[in-house]
């Protein structure tokens, strides 16, 4: 324990049931015991429609490797929303997110974030980072997926005279190309980087149902180690093609969208995955019962909606609150199983 | 303290039936029907057709709903604010003892960190651990992590107060909470022998309140008659001793300790004391003040059978009681003054109950239901009349006292 954490301690003596944190934040905001916080310290407009927005991390952040992830929470209405967004800034620095307005989360972020707001976030991870030898690589990336590529660039190209970085990025037009100025001067300043972009909206998107496209941009790409980061399209192909024609090892994919399975329709599957048991629920069948019956310990009180006393995380799939209709499908989100039916396949952490 | 003494008495729980809980028989899970009715509706209601109760239903849900959608960015500021004004107080007030050798301080201190704890208690603590501010998925203010400046641990005062309380509200025999197991507060509930001890127990356990409400949550009587296993009580208690050795060293030996560095160290200790006394006096005036008036209806089992969403709202309002008052004082009670919105609706924000209360008032005009309030002082005045009448049994004869308490305690 270091001096902080001992005199910690020794405050909560005069500080129980709290922390001595929720007391520090009456004077630092970043001060807290249970949820990591950071201050942004810049919001700067990048191509049509994305900002890059940096931020100090208060106390239990750790410095993050380029190319990994965090998720990033923002209050919306009162509401705290989560995604996850790739650090686009070099490895070891200050956090920095590159994000464009799609979706409401990211939209609030690119409107409505101010220097000095606060940001609530979780430790960078992520396995999609640099090798850990020197290799060349190829970076095939569209539209905001360059972003934990860029981490990468801003790493490695400045620092590795000897590194080997062919980055093919694909975005609409030139204005929605992210970081183009940088990556131009870049590539001028930096041998060992180079660049080629691809409009789509011209030029099409590159295929790669067939290496021809890739044959012809980066004619080695087979010996390179490949980051794909972009559209689920993309990645499924980029996948299918490395499978056919190369080695899978060396092709690494970053994943952005999740598949929901909205389909609409009530009732579906339910996994209990600390149970590890399973039901099938109707539309109006609750949770906690569809538990109870598979033979799963559930949580339990009032059994109306009153007391909370039921409350178990969401893993995955979508539920309905059978009083109001409301459908909760985040990640993480607590449900009173007491009034939830499934709405479509559920994973519950009981 | 009585409580204790209440669970030597325990395996009377059998025929101690007005007194005691029972497990629902049973389940009823989801949201309660709409249609339907009780087989028999309360005589304050009974002139309410099955219709007439299906359509309130329809219109406090509404108003249910109609707040649900509002809730944002303001409503998130204000319980920012109220945290941010309680743990200023409990900071000041704790830093003033230190210097409380000048009485001035002692003062200051004592008042503020009592202020602090009523706020902690009351508008944050009650409200947060009902899940009134879930919503905002924020883990400093969340129903399952947050634990309060008060005796009883959180998780078991969820318990027994957000789930038995408030699901069997005034149902004698399933709401522990109707006289907490030491009181007699409704004619419902049959006369014994130590009800003659109902004022004064009542005195005592409003000044140690916190403590009489951390043994009550314990369910001592609840392991005797076998519906609590041991192991659980076992760790019921394990919390309990945590929790309450912590809150006994941060009040009477730490801070009254570094007091001592400026002499300050007995009035650093009577002014915890003090605060602490003030704060359980006034949180018990105003609980008291949400269930026990006059004026307030008790239920049987019986009665609840075949309860619709509309029965439910109905046996809410007239089992609970308001008070009326200030912004302030609605702030200072944490919204309790509100018990009839708060009973009808126990996970919306408490900053809402004193805008829908005039609409509340209104419904219940307008379905010929009684909305009980009325200022502090006559709320607990009525309180406390009751808790007096009820100390002798009903039979009682005020032109011969002895001689016919003395037949109802041989026949008790």
């Amino acid at each position: 324990m270091g001096v902080r954490e001992v005199a910690l301690s020794a405050a909560s003596v005069f500080t129980a049931p709290y922390q001595p944190q929720d007391y520090l934040r009456l004077v630092n905001r970043l001060s807290s015991a249970r949820q990591l916080r950071g201050v942004v310290r810049s919001v700067t407009p990048e191509c049509s429609g994305s900002v890059t927005i940096t931020f100090r991390p208060g106390r239990g952040w750790h410095a993050h490797e380029a190319g990994q992830y965090a998720r990033i929470g923002v209050e919306i209405d009162g509401v705290r929303q989560w995604r996850s967004y790739s650090l686009s800034a070099p490895a070891g620095e200050d956090p920095a997110i590159t994000v464009t307005a799609v979706g409401r989360v990211s939209s609030h972020l690119v409107q409505h974030t101010k220097v000095g707001d606060i940001l609530f976030l979780a430790p960078p991870q992520g396995d999609f980072v640099l090798p850990t030898g020197p290799r060349p690589l190829l970076m095939l990336t569209a539209g905001s997926g360059i972003t934990p590529v860029m981490s990468m660039i801003r790493t490695l190209v400045p620092r590795r005279p000897d590194a080997d970085v062919v980055l093919i990025h694909s975005a609409r037009t030139s204005q929605d190309a992210l970081f183009r100025d940088e990556l131009a001067r870049l590539a001028a300043e930096h041998e060992s980087l180079h660049v080629v972009h691809r409009y789509t909206g011209t030029d099409g998107r590159i295929d790669l149902t067939t290496p021809a496209d890739l044959d012809r941009l980066c004619p080695d790409w087979r010996s390179r180690k490949a980051y794909v980061c972009g559209p689920a399209q993309l990645l499924d192909d980029a996948t299918a093609m490395w499978h056919e024609h190369h080695a899978p090892d060396a092709l690494s994919v970053e994943r952005f969208e999740t598949a929901l399975l909205a389909d609409g329709g009530s009732g579906g599957h339910v996994v209990f995955e600390k149970s590890d048991k399973e039901a099938d629920g109707d539309g109006s069948t609750t949770l906690l019962e569809l538990g109870e019956d598979a033979g799963v310990l559930m949580p339990h009180g009032c059994r109306m909606g009153i007391c909370r006393s039921c409350l178990v995380p969401l893993r995955a799939g979508q539920v309905k609150d059978l009083r109001t209709g409301e459908i909760r499908a985040d990640e993480g989100d607590l449900i009173q199983t007491c009034i939830s039916a499934p709405c479509g396949p559920v994973h519950l952490d009981v | 303290m009585t409580l204790t003494a209440e669970s030597t008495q325990a395996d009377k729980t059998a025929q101690d039936i007005g007194r005691s809980h029972t497990p629902p028989k049973e389940k009823r899970t989801g949201v309660l029907p709409t249609d339907g009715g009780v087989a028999v509706r309360p005589p304050a209601a009974a002139h309410l057709s099955d219709d007439d109760v299906r359509r309130l239903g329809e219109e406090l849900d509404a108003l249910r709903d109609e707040v649900i959608a509002s809730r944002g960015a303001k409503d998130a500021a204000y319980i920012r604010r109220m945290i941010t004004i309680q743990k200023s107080l409990e900071l000041a007030g704790r830093a003033a003892l230190l210097g409380s050798r000048y009485k001035p301080l002692w003062l200051a201190g004592t008042g503020m960190i009592a202020l602090g704890k009523i706020l902690d208690n009351m508008e944050i603590g009650h409200n947060v651990l009902h899940g009134q501010w879930d919503w905002m998925r924020d883990p400093d203010i969340h129903s399952t992590t947050y634990e309060w400046d008060f005796v009883a641990p959180a998780r078991g005062w969820q318990h027994t107060h957000n789930d038995l309380h408030h699901t069997w509200t005034n149902v004698i025999g399933k709401d522990r909470d109707v006289g907490y197991n030491i009181l007699r507060v409704s004619p419902d509930q049959p006369w014994q022998k130590r009800d003659v001890f109902n004022p004064l127990v009542n005195v005592g356990l409003s000044f140690v309140f916190e403590w009489g409400i951390a043994s009550y949550d314990l369910e001592w009587d609840m392991v005797k008659a076998g519906y609590k296993t041991r192991e659980q009580f076992d760790s019921d208690l394990l919390a309990l001793r945590v929790k309450a050795q912590d809150q006994v060293v941060k009040e009477y030996i730490a801070l009254p300790a570094i007091a001592m560095l400026t002499k300050s160290g007995g009035r650093a200790l009577t002014g915890s004391l003090a605060a602490n006394v003030i704060r359980n006096v006034w949180a018990h005036a105003v609980i008291f003040c949400g269930h026990f008036p006059e004026e307030v209806d008790t239920f049987s089992e019986e009665m609840i059978d075949g309860e619709t969403r509309g029965d439910w709202y109905i046996r809410q309002m007239l089992g609970s009681a308001n008070i009326s008052g200030s912004r302030l004082f609605h702030i200072m009670t944490g919204n309790l003054s509100h018990q009839i919105e708060h009973h009808l609706f126990p996970d919306i924000p408490s900053n809402h109950y004193i805008k829908i209360a005039p609409r509340v008032r209104e419904i219940c005009a307008r379905y010929g239901l009684p909305y009980t309030t009325g200022p502090f002082a006559l709320q607990l005045a009525s309180t406390w009349k009751q808790i007096c009448k009820l100390a002798v049994p009903d039979t009682f004869d005020k032109r011969r006292p002895i001689a016919s308490l003395r037949e109802a305690w041989n026949n008790a």
